[in-house]
Order: structure tokens, then sequence, then C-alpha cells
């Protein structure tokens, strides 16, 4: 195996082994901190154009199987892992990581001590990073690195560019497509909902020819400022559609209703986030990827916070005051993760029929 | 919720004496429980029978009794204390079942005594298992299919139903014996018909078989608020079928996609939520390995030995939080102690692997059954955590101190293959080292998957290391290879092995490459909030996050897994130790390796490394923390074992120096030094050889005691009558040879004592002297021990104490030592020197209010007892009389001889404290669960060399109205005395039972057995004759006695429980 550099904005330097594709590719490097469902979270679409780094030290155990992608081609940038499984077993298996990594394009390191990488994010905040053949070249690439911009159309590269549909039985929902994970569509079908996938800037005319029953509102990477023209979409739908919204479909919601979004230091990436729905108090946890957040200062009068973070007390969830329209910032889909919240669903179900009423 | 304020006064119950299955764990919670609700400002009252527990200190609760636990004492004390409240889940299954029969009497109802916890309900549907099946087929979870046949038709359509292949399990037979898998019909009606012959209620459970699925487990919580946590799931290595406290365990799952997690993790919050628990919970689930099936194996509704492995896997506090649960605080309103931050409504997150291995007492029980299935046989348990799976296992395999520092074990090397596939296939204690010699040997993974039903994802792992190994041994001294094979967990010797070198040149060389390992913390979040838990594993990575204070600091080395003649006593010493530097303004630092105890709780030390006790891995926290010096005193041999490699390499080793402990451990120094101090012991010589050892025993006359020098709780001593008897032994038992000689003395059968002195190197303070109840030759740790002494004349008294000090003063001890001793003919001889804390020192710091291993510690760092307000010399003897009962495990260990002898036997013990032997004696039996039945039979079959001596007590026995029954030889001598005996027939070697004394004791027809062997070797039918004797009293839980002595006790305490019938 070929030695590796990862090489840090704030000049750290990690050297391991090569894993997956070879390639060269800069990012912003991410941490996550869940124990199993490394193949949902490379696949999810939401770590477009990111370094993700495994907390757990062994990844690759079950190997990757047919069923669990998130995404058809996973544009995630690249994978940091201390060590990769060199002989998977799963019933399910069909390739090992580090074939997956290969077949998808997607370059990693292994071999290296990502509990301190994760302690340098969780210090300095989620920061730019390479990941490179090792070469003699190291500080060419590190000013290269600093003068690197990250791109800021995350949502457009993993968007779907063309409508598709998803037919069932059921209600009508279009689904805008931020860069969705297939677990928001598995979720609806097994609720039997006919839908419509749609490009994230589908405008609002459009939908609303489509006259569905609801608007499920999908995550996706990046700042949710990057999207004006899904904002502008949901200012017109809202209150003539019922709208459920995931993450990144969230954080649009929120911005569409005049609330604020801001960076985290370093996101909320993994599945053991407990969040209280204030309502009632129940305590679930949930699946979470997003570096961004919705403001709780200054919310608009128009929405009402629905869900905290127990810990960090960030928004979790905002339903409309007066619009059939709620959204939460975590995944209720779950996978990897949790199966707690998979009621949020239901509610949406329910909000939809009620609206029909 | 608020914690509730309506409740003032709460009680806890303890789970008693330790025996196989409910260990040190339960102090380790209880413990933990008592402080979490101190700290919540509620009162604390303690009942427990176990002295050796720090939740029995004075510190942990406000009022503590050692007490049986039984209804009896149970009920008194909660008349005296009136509680608000009992909180029964954390003290195991005793504390469990008190409790249930506490409510079934009546008596909380009536004292208004409210249970917290999980409600009595919950604890019964989740125990009986027609109520867990009902509430299972409610929730939609699966169990396996099973019913109950009480005949082999019956068994036969039960098994048509399920399915074949089925497991048949008799009811109430001794660690499952009888049971069995079966393929076919034929095989079903032979495994039956023996089990229903072998049950005593005549049942057996048929039942779908799932063997080689995957056994999962999940640490579950509940509040009352419903809210649901996961602390962490755990995946056995070894498939379904062997007991989880058996089996190696890794946490979290290592094989489990996200899907697979998350349904077992669903079913398991679905569980207890049905089940509305309130605390802590373990689940039990099955995954088959080739779909999405599953089974929920059980679920234990209470704290219980794999949450303590969940709480040290993780650093999450289970039964801290149970305790609050209990008072109706919920999760999400507690902070979670290791993060300060952060909620208790949280799941941990790893960033580590933990590996778990169970210590087995098999190197004590030669000939016990070392076959592994659903009877727990092991005595404790060590875990290991690294960075990947070949790292924690090979931390875990040296923290075993089995005498292997890798996973190879040399029996393993010498078995052919025949018995290779056999120990590969027929799970034992064993299983893993014969794996990996399998693995060595060539045998491809994929085979040995499929014969063993080990998911190949850990066999390949064994595979890397011996890849390792291969590349080691044709790669001498290449640094690059070295710090691989370091970070997948290999140690220097192993290396030092491979490359044919010394492990200090491994050492040496690692040192110049910079292959040292780094320190990582147990934080509950992977890293993702800060935390500032001391709590630290090694490994081999870029950053270490144990910083060294500024702090005056010292290592405290503690004692490994608890097993055999090692037990819970020496973590109670550490924790006092621990406690005793921090109150000397000192940073102190534990090194354990053992997941079951009160030292490994993160909370206790300033510092903790949860590392193997080896001297490499102890080095490495050496060369970091640059303490002052390291404390052996207290953690065992263990812990005593690596002074003198500790202090070979500089490390400064505190209080009595190594040159002093090796003059009492090394037999000639030793002998030298009692010649020196003109301090009588009974004769005795060392031996190299069969010939020598024979010409020794000549001299020193018959019986002699022999045994291999350096060795632990009488491991392989015997006392021995004749030559022929003794070449056996010598070819037998042990490899005599210079470097390990063995040793003879003359065993004189006198009255046996013990001593713990505290000494500053000028004055030596006795706590107390233990007289022992049985005689010499009896193991002392298996021996009932009374405080104060009760036969002993004044001069022999002054005798003991005068040899204890010239003994601590002669060979310069500073801290502690124990002093076993001989009365024989009015003339007191020392048999042995511990130089080191004891199993006692719980015991007797108790009844004197001495905190003895505090107050050693102090005299390590240099106080004095004078200053500290103590007189030298024995120490006052209170009024009360106190009596240690040892506590046996032979229930769960088929094939292990129950019979006393100088090899320590027993897991545990109890105490009884009253103001007469008679009551105090009464109280330890009870304690112990040795119940004696206040009438009926006691069945006597003893040695002839016994019969006289016998005789006396049988008389007593016919006195307070009991009748005797005995075998023919015994029985003539009785009648020919004047008893009135009835004899029952011998079982002569014989297959037949029917009509023996083996009938009237399944019957119940006896309610005691004495049965003795002597000390002259039993031709083989005797012996064998005996053994089955005794296995049969020990499986219907008949009390059985193998040493006089303790009839005699127990005659003492029932003759003074009955009133004599006499005509005027």
């Amino acid at each position: 195996m070929s030695k590796r550099l990862l090489i840090l904005e704030d000049g750290t330097i990690f050297e391991g082994e090569s894993l997956g594709a070879n390639l060269d590719v800069t990012g912003e490097l991410v941490f996550n901190t869940g124990m199993t469902g490394y193949q949902e979270s490379i696949t999810d679409q939401s770590y477009n154009g990111q370094i993700l780094t495994f907390t757990y030290p062994i990844v690759g155990n079950y190997g990757v199987n047919r069923d669990d992608y998130e995404s058809i081609h996973p544009t995630c940038k690249a994978v940091v892992v201390h060590e990769a499984a060199c002989r998977p077993s799963n019933w399910r298996m069909q390739m090992s990581f580090d074939e997956f990594l290969k077949a998808k394009n997607i370059p990693g390191i292994t071999g290296v001590d990502t509990r301190a990488i994760t302690k340098i994010v969780r210090e300095h905040g989620t920061m730019k990073a390479s990941l490179v053949q090792a070469r003699d070249e190291v500080e060419h690439q590190m000013s290269q690195l600093q003068a690197t911009v990250l791109p800021t159309n995350q949502v457009e590269t993993s968007s779907t560019t063309t409508a598709y549909p998803s037919p069932n039985t059921g209600r009508k929902v279009v689904v805008v497509d931020f860069g969705l994970k297939h677990s928001i569509l598995r979720e609806l079908s097994k609720r039997e909902c006919n839908l419509t996938v749609v490009p994230y800037n589908t405008s609002a005319q459009e939908i609303l020819e489509m006259e569905p029953d609801g608007v499920m509102l999908t995550n996706g990477p990046g700042d949710p400022t990057d999207v004006p023209e899904a904002i502008e979409m949901i200012k017109e739908i809202q209150g003539k559609i019922p709208i459920f919204g995931i993450c990144l479909g969230h954080q649009l919601f929120s911005l569409a209703n005049g609330a604020k979004t801001y960076k985290m230091k370093f996101g909320h990436r993994g599945f053991n986030h407990a969040v209280r729905e204030i309502a009632t108090g129940r305590i679930d946890f949930t699946s979470q990827n997003h570096g961004y957040a919705v403001s709780s200062e200054n919310l608009p009068e128009d929405l009402m916070i629905t869900h905290v973070e127990i810990n960090d007390d960030s928004v979790e969830g905002v339903r409309h005051k007066h619009f059939p329209a709620f959204s939460v910032q975590f995944h209720p889909d779950a996978a990897p993760g949790p199966h707690d919240a998979s009621y949020l669903f239901d509610d949406f179900m329910d909000l939809m029929d009620n609206f029909k009423k | 919720m608020p914690k509730r304020n309506d409740i003032k006064k709460i009680m806890i119950i303890g789970s008693g004496p330790i025996i196989i299955g409910q260990a040190a764990e339960f102090d380790y919670a209880g413990t933990q429980a008592c402080l979490a609700l101190k700290e919540e400002g509620y009162e604390v009252v303690l009942v427990n029978s176990n002295p050796a527990t720090i939740m029995t200190d004075r510190e942990i609760a406000d009022t503590v009794y050692i007490e049986p636990i039984t209804l009896e004492f149970v009920s008194k004390i909660l008349r005296k204390e009136r509680p608000d409240a009992l909180l029964p889940t954390l003290g195991g299954q005793t504390g469990l079942n008190m409790a249930m029969e506490l409510s079934k009497i009546g008596i909380l109802e009536e004292l208004n005594v409210e249970l917290l916890g999980t409600k009595l309900s919950a604890i019964d549907q989740a125990e009986d298992r027609e109520l867990f099946k009902e509430l299972c087929e409610r929730i939609g979870e699966p169990l396996c299919a099973s019913d109950i046949a009480t005949t082999v038709d019956e068994a036969v359509e039960i098994a048509d139903k399920i399915g074949y292949p089925i497991i048949v399990r008799p009811a109430f037979t001794m660690g499952g014996t009888g049971g069995g898998i079966c393929d076919t019909e034929e095989e079903l009606r032979e495994i039956v018909a023996n089990g229903l012959k072998l049950s005593p209620v005549t049942q057996c459970l048929i039942e779908e078989s799932i063997a080689g699925y995957k056994e999962i487990e999940y640490e579950v919580m509940r509040d009352s608020a419903d809210n649901a946590i996961v602390v962490c799931n755990m995946e056995n290595f070894d498939p379904v079928g062997v007991h989880t406290g058996d089996s190696i365990v890794f946490a979290p799952s290592q094989t489990l996609s996200d899907n697979e997690y998350q349904m077992l993790r669903d079913a398991s919050l679905n569980i207890i939520r049905a089940l509305k628990i309130e605390g802590g919970c373990n689940v039990q689930l099955a995954l088959d390995p080739h779909s999405y099936e599953y089974r929920v194996i059980e679920v234990n509704p209470r704290v219980s030995r794999s949450s303590a492995l969940a709480s040290k896997a993780t650093g999450y506090p289970i039964a801290k939080m149970s305790a609050k649960i209990a008072i109706g605080m919920t999760l999400d309103e507690i902070i979670n102690p290791v993060t300060n931050k952060t909620y208790a409504m949280f799941e941990p997150a790893l960033d580590y692997v933990v590996a778990k291995i169970a210590r087995f007492p098999f190197d004590k029980f030669e000939n016990g059954d070392r076959h592994l299935g659903t009877q727990m046989k092991a005595t404790g348990e060590v875990m290991a955590i690294g960075r990947n799976i070949e790292e924690s296992l090979l931390k875990a395999v040296r923290s075993l101190e089995i005498g292997v520092f890798h996973n190879d074990l040399q029996e393993a090397q010498d078995a052919d293959d025949e018995i290779l596939y056999e120990k590969m296939v027929k799970t034992q204690d064993d299983r893993l080292f014969y794996v990996s010699e399998a693995i060595r040997r060539g045998i491809p993974i994929e085979e040995i998957a499929d014969l063993t039903k080990i998911d190949i994802f850990f066999l390949d792992k064994l595979l890397h290391i011996v890849e390792i190994e291969d590349q080691l041994k044709v790669n001498i001294f290449e640094p690059e290879l070295l710090k691989t094979a370091k970070k997948n967990g290999f140690s220097d010797r192993q290396i030092a092995k491979l490359w044919n070198v010394s492990p200090e040149e491994v050492r040496r060389r690692r040192q110049e490459n910079r292959t040292i390992p780094v320190y990582k913390m147990v934080d509950t979040c992977a890293a993702e909030f800060e935390s500032s838990t001391p709590y630290f594993y090694s490994t081999y990575e870029w950053e270490n996050e144990s910083k060294r204070s500024s702090k005056e600091k010292i290592i405290v080395l503690g004692s490994g897994p608890i097993r055999i003649g090692q037990g819970v006593e020496f973590d109670y010493a550490t924790v006092h130790c621990v406690k005793a530097l921090q109150a000397l303004g000192k940073e102190a630092i534990v090194i354990n390796s053992n997941p079951e105890t009160v030292s490994t709780d993160f909370s206790i030390s300033d510092k903790l490394y949860f590392e193997p006790l080896t001297f490499e891995d102890v080095m490495n926290i050496i060369d970091l923390e640059q303490p002052e010096g390291v404390i052996v005193q207290f953690g065992g041999q263990t812990a005593i074992n690596l002074a003198e490699p500790l202090s070979k390499a500089g490390v400064k080793i505190l209080g009595t120096q190594v040159e002093d402990l090796d003059r009492a451990e090394d037999r000639d120094l030793f002998e030298k030094a009692l010649q020196d101090l003109e301090i009588p012991q009974p004769p005795g010589a060392t031996a190299t050889n069969e010939e020598e050892a024979v010409a020794n025993a000549n001299k020193i006359g018959y019986p002699v005691l022999i045994r291999p020098s350096f060795v632990l709780g009488g491991r392989a001593m015997e006392i021995i009558n004749n030559e022929k008897d003794l070449r056996d032994y010598m070819n037998r038992a042990v490899k005599a040879s210079p470097e390990h000689p063995v040793l003879v003395d003359s065993y004189l059968q006198g009255r046996e004592c013990e001593v713990d002195a505290i000494c500053d190197g000028t004055e030596v303070l006795l706590p107390g002297i233990m007289e022992h109840i049985e005689r010499a030759g009896v193991h002392s740790g298996d021996s009932m021990a009374v405080y104060p002494p009760q036969t002993f004349s004044q001069e022999i008294i002054d005798t003991i104490v005068d040899y204890t000090k010239r003994l601590a003063i002669g060979l310069n001890c500073i801290g502690m030592m124990n002093i076993q001793f001989v009365i024989f003919e009015e003339q007191v001889y020392v048999i042995e020197v511990n130089p080191r804390a004891s199993r006692t020192v719980p015991f007797l710091s108790k009844v004197t209010n001495i905190p003895m291993a505090q107050l050693a510690t102090q005299m390590i760092l240099g106080k004095n007892l004078k200053d500290l307000g103590y007189t030298e010399g024995l120490a006052e003897t209170p009024d009360m009389v106190h009596v240690k009962a040892p506590v046996f495990s032979f229930t769960k260990l088929a094939k292990v001889d129950s019979l006393l002898g100088p090899e320590m036997k027993s897991t545990g013990e109890a105490m009884g404290s009253d103001v007469t032997l008679e009551k105090a004696l009464y109280k330890s039996f009870e304690a112990a669960k040795l119940h004696m039945a206040d009438y009926g039979s006691v069945l006597f079959t003893v040695a002839d060399e016994d019969k006289e001596e016998t005789l006396a007590l049988a008389k007593d026995f016919a006195e307070i109205g009991y009748s005797l029954v005995a075998t023919q030889g015994t029985a003539a001598f009785f009648k020919e005395n004047g008893l009135y005996v009835r004899e029952v027939e011998k079982l002569a070697g014989g297959e037949d039972e029917e009509g023996t004394l083996v009938e009237d004791i399944r019957h119940g027809r006896v309610q005691a057995v004495v049965n003795t062997m002597g000390n002259t070797r039993a031709s083989l039918t005797t012996a064998t004759d005996g053994f089955r004797i005794r296995q049969e009293a020990i499986s219907r839980g008949i009390p059985l006695f193998t040493s006089l002595d303790t009839v005699a006790a127990i005659l003492k305490v029932m003759q003074s429980r009955s009133f004599t019938t006499k005509n005027i």
C-alpha cells in the first residue's frame, strides 16, 4: 500500500496508507461518531465535498451491500479511517469497503489517529484539508490547500437534474431533491406515497401544477443560503400545500420564513443526538448530519420551535403557526441510526389528510 | 422530574457472598448506588452479609448491617430501621429474590415500605418464563419456541411441532447436566429419557435450537418518563450456547450492519418499555448470521455483570444512574458524570474496541468439567481496551494471568490434530488458544468458521496475528514491523520469543525507535465533547492524552481478575490504599484490568489506567508518569510478583523492600530468617526431585504437607501419608526442578490461626487474631474463622503476638503482613508469612474498626503508629464474636470435588456477628446459605480413622433429636456404641443407585451429610463413591460437611437452639 498524507489547514499532517481510489482531493474535514452505518454515511449526499472522518476505529467490518445505499453516486470527497477491515463478514455483503471506495472513485486514508483528528476539528472547528499521495512537495500542497476556495454549489452537484416518478397508490408527494437520501423515499414509499422527485431548482409554479398532497423538502449539503431559488419556491407554496422539511430542507423552510442560519463550529454528525420534542417532553435519539443550524435568536413570529437538542439547545425542529408545515434538523428517516423519530413521517401523513379535509 | 422529597430513608440489599455468576460487580454497583443516593441527600441503610466489600464500609452508607440476607434477619432490620423505601435491583439476584420474598410475606406493606425502581410485577414478568412469553407475544418480539415435556412421547410431539434440531434442558439439574442438542427423534428420545431421570421434578424443556446464531447483548436503561437509552451493545465471539459470562465478548458489536444494530436496538427498547423497567436492564438476543431472523434469549431486569462491564467499557455509570432513576429523576435532568457537560440521556459513542475474557477456576479444579454451556463457570473476568480487535484481544489475554502473554498455549501446541479439532468443536474455556493453534497449523479460517460458527471476521483477526508472528520470525529487529506488532497488541515478551532475544532487548529497541504507547481517554463520546475523565488505556498512536500532572504521585497496582484465592478482598484493600493516599495529598494512580471492581471505577482514583498487570504494561505507565514509587502490597500475588522486575528496572517499591519480600516468600531464605529470629516452624525441607522428596519425608516423618514453592491459594498442595502416595504426587502433580522445588513439610494436625499485622519499621500493631474452626489441613481460605479466638490460652496469644512482632521487625516489614500459625500440642509454629495484605483484611478491618489498609498505606508513606494514636501490640478485643464463613460455588461446577483440603476451593465469604459464639456461628452459617434443618436425619459416611471422633458428634445429634443414618461400617460402629442408627447401602462403585444412600439424599430423606475421606489416599471405589455422594448432596442443596470441626460447630449452634428432653 502506498503512503498518503492528510494535510490540515492548520498545518497538521497525518501520514497513513492509501485506501480506495487513487486521487488527490481537497474538501472540508468533518467527523462522524456513528459506530455502524458507514455505507449509508458515505453515500449520504449531505457529505458532498467533505472529507469524512470516522471516529469508530475499524470501518468496513460488514462490507458493503446492495441495500444500504443512500444515493447511487456518492459525492463525499474522501474518507479517513483508523483501520479498514480486511476480511469483512456479513450475509448481505457484496464487496469490501476498499472495493466500494474504488468503485465509487472515492479516495481514503487508513492508519491515522482519527481521535486526534477529531479533537483538532472539535477544537478548531471544521477546516479545509487535502488528501494526497505522499510526495516531496508538502509545502506546495499546503499553500495550494490554503488558497483553495471550496465550492458553494454542492446542492446543484448533488440534486437530480430531471424530475422522475416513484409511483405508488397513495398520497401524491413532490419530493424536492437537494441531495436526498434514499431513506426518505423509502419511508414515504412504505406509507404508499405516490412520489415525484424534482430537481432542487424546480419553481413553485411547476410544483403547484402537479397538485400534490404534500411537498417533502429533503436533506442536502452545504450552506442553505447558497440555494436562494429554493427559499423563494418555499415562500410561494407554503400555506397552499402541506410541507415537511428534513435537514437542509428544514433550514430552507426556516429561512423562507425569515429565520437566520449560522455555521456551527463542528456540526452534528452521528446518531446519538438526543432531541426533545418540546410539546410532549419526549426524547428521541436521532441521526444527524449538518454543519449549519437555524438560529433560535430572533426567530420570526410565524415559526415556533418544536424540537431542541438537549445538550447544546440548538434548534432541531420548527412548525409554522398558521400553515400546515413543519421541519426537523435531524433525520427521522434514520439510515444510519436509530428509528426513534420515524413517527414524524406519520405526522406528515396526518397533516396532508387533515389539510385535504 | 426532580427527585422525590416524600422519602428520606432508603434501604439497599447487597448481593451477599461471592459465588460464580454473582461477583464483585455487585459491590461496584451497590457502592455506586449508595453514594448516588447519599449525594442526593437520602439516608441509606445497607444490608449485606459479605464483609469483603467496599459497600459495607461505614463511609458508603449511613447505616451498615453485615447480617445474613435471609427473611429472618432482613425483616428484623426493616422493623428496626423503618425505611421509607427499599431499592432491590442493585444487589444481583440475591437482592432481588430477597425483595420478592419480603414482598410476598407482606412485611413491606405492613411497614409501609415502598419498592423503588423497577416494579416487582415487571421483574416477575421478565423472570417467569410463561409471563415473559406472553409479553413477547403481545409486543411481537420473537422467543425460541419451547415447551415443557414430562414424558418422552410428549417431548417428541413438541419437537415435531418446533422442528429439529432441538435443545433439551432437564429442569433443575446441576450445571444443566443431562441436556443436549438432538438432530433426530432417536437422539431426542435418548436424551430426554436420561434427562427426565436426572431431573428431580421429571421435567425437560424442549426448545428450538438456535445454535450458530450470533449472541448479542444490549445494556439499556429507562426512566419513569419513558426515556430509554442503549448504553452499549456487545457481541460474543462465541456463538449462542456459551453463557455470556463465559464468552469472549467485544464491545461494541463488530459484525452487525447498521440495519441489524438498529433492529436489535428497537427490540431491546421495545421490551424494556413494555416491562416498564425503571433503571438498568440487560437484554440478550440471538441473531441469525444468514438473515434478519432474531430471537430474544432473556432479560435481566436489574443491574448485572454485563452492566458493570458496559459501564467500564463506555465510562457510563449504569448503577449510579439506576439509583437516581429509582428516586424519580429522569435521564434528561441528570448530568453525564463523564463529560460533566452533557446529559445522562445519551448513548455513548465508542472510539475503541473493548474485549472481555472470562477467568476460569480450572487451574485449581483440574478435574472440573471444562465444557462451556448455559451454566456460567468463570469466577472473574478481564477487560482490555485497544484501537483494534487484535490489540484489545491480546491485551486481554495477557491480563488473564494464566501464564500466557499471547494467544499461544503450550498444551495447544502439543495437541495432535484430533484433539485440536475436538477442542475447537466442543467449547471449553481454552478454545481461543486451540483455534489460534489451528490457524497456525494452516487450517483455513473458512473451515474453522464452519466448525465453530465463530464469525470469520474474528477468525481473520486471529489469522492477522499469526501473519504478524510469521513476519516477525523472518524479519528480526525490523522497526516498522515492530511498530505493526505493537499496534496489534503484541507483548514485548512474545516479540522477544519470536526474535529469540530477551524482552528487555525488545523494550530497548522499541524505545530507540520511539515505539512507545500513548494513552487515550475513555470519554463516552468519541472525543466529540471535551471531557476530563481520568480514565485511560494504552495504544500505539499519534497523540498522547494522558498528561502528567505536577502533583506527587504514587501508582497502586490492582489485583487483576477474580479467581479462587484472590478475590474481591484485594480490591477492597486497593481502594482503601487509594483513599489513604488521597488523604495524604498524593495523586493516586490505579492500574488494573478487572471490569467488575470498585477500583476500576474512574471516580475512585485520581487516574485510572485500564491495563494488563504485566511488567511491560506497568512499566510503560511508569515511564510516562514518573511516580514517587509503586505500592504492591494490596494487589495480592499479582502485584507482589511485579515487585522484583519493577525494582530491577529501577522503580522504587514503597513499603517492604523486595529483598524482604523474598525473605518471606523464598523457602530457604524464610527458613533462615525464622532460625535467626528463633521462631519454630513445622520441620520441612525442599526437594528438587522425587528421590530427594522421599528422603526428606522419611526424615521429617509422615504425614507431610507437600506443595510447589511460590503458589497462591494452596494450588497443588496435598497431605501425604506414605511413600507410595508421595511418589505418585511427584509424578502427577508437579514437575519439580532446581528452579521450581517442591516443599515437604511435617503436617501438624493442630489448630490454625492467622494474624494480619501492620508495621512502621519499629512498632507492630496486631488488629486481631483469627482462630480457625477447622484444624490444619483445610486451607485457611476455606476455614471458618472466629475473632477473637475462643480456645487459646493467654500464653499462646502472647506467643503469637511475640512471634508476629519479631517477624514484622525481622523481615523489615513496612506496611502489612499476614502470618499463619499452627498450634500443636500447645506449641506455636509459623506456617507461612505473606508480606502483603491478605484476604482477611476487610473482615478484620470491619470487626476491629481499624482501617487496616489505610493505616498500612500511611506506614508505607513513612508515618508511624504512635503518631497516629495506635499502641503497639494486640489491639483491644471487643465484646462481640465474629465468624467468617467460606462460601462455595460447587453447584455451578460439574465434576469438581467439594471435599475440603489444603487447596482453596471457596469463591466468597460471609460474616456472622453476635454476642455469643453460637449465635455468631448460626448467623454465619445462615449467611453462607448453609441452613441446617431443625430436625430430621443426619447421614454419616466417614473414614475409619474418623469413626471415634464422629461417634461423639453423632451422640450429640441424637441427643437433640436428630435421627442417624450411616453406611455399613459407620453404622456398625455406632450400634456397637449403643446408638440407634438406620443403615443404608453403600454405592460400592456400582452404577445402580437404587436403594443406596444416594437415593436417600436425592429424595430428601436426609437433612445433612457428613462425609470424610481421612488422610490416607482412599481406594478408587471409596474415592469415587465419596465424590458421588458429595455431588448428590451439593446438587440437592443439602448441607454437606467434609470436616468434623465444621460439624462440631454446627452442632454447637443446633444445641444452643434446642431444648433437651431428659427423664428425671
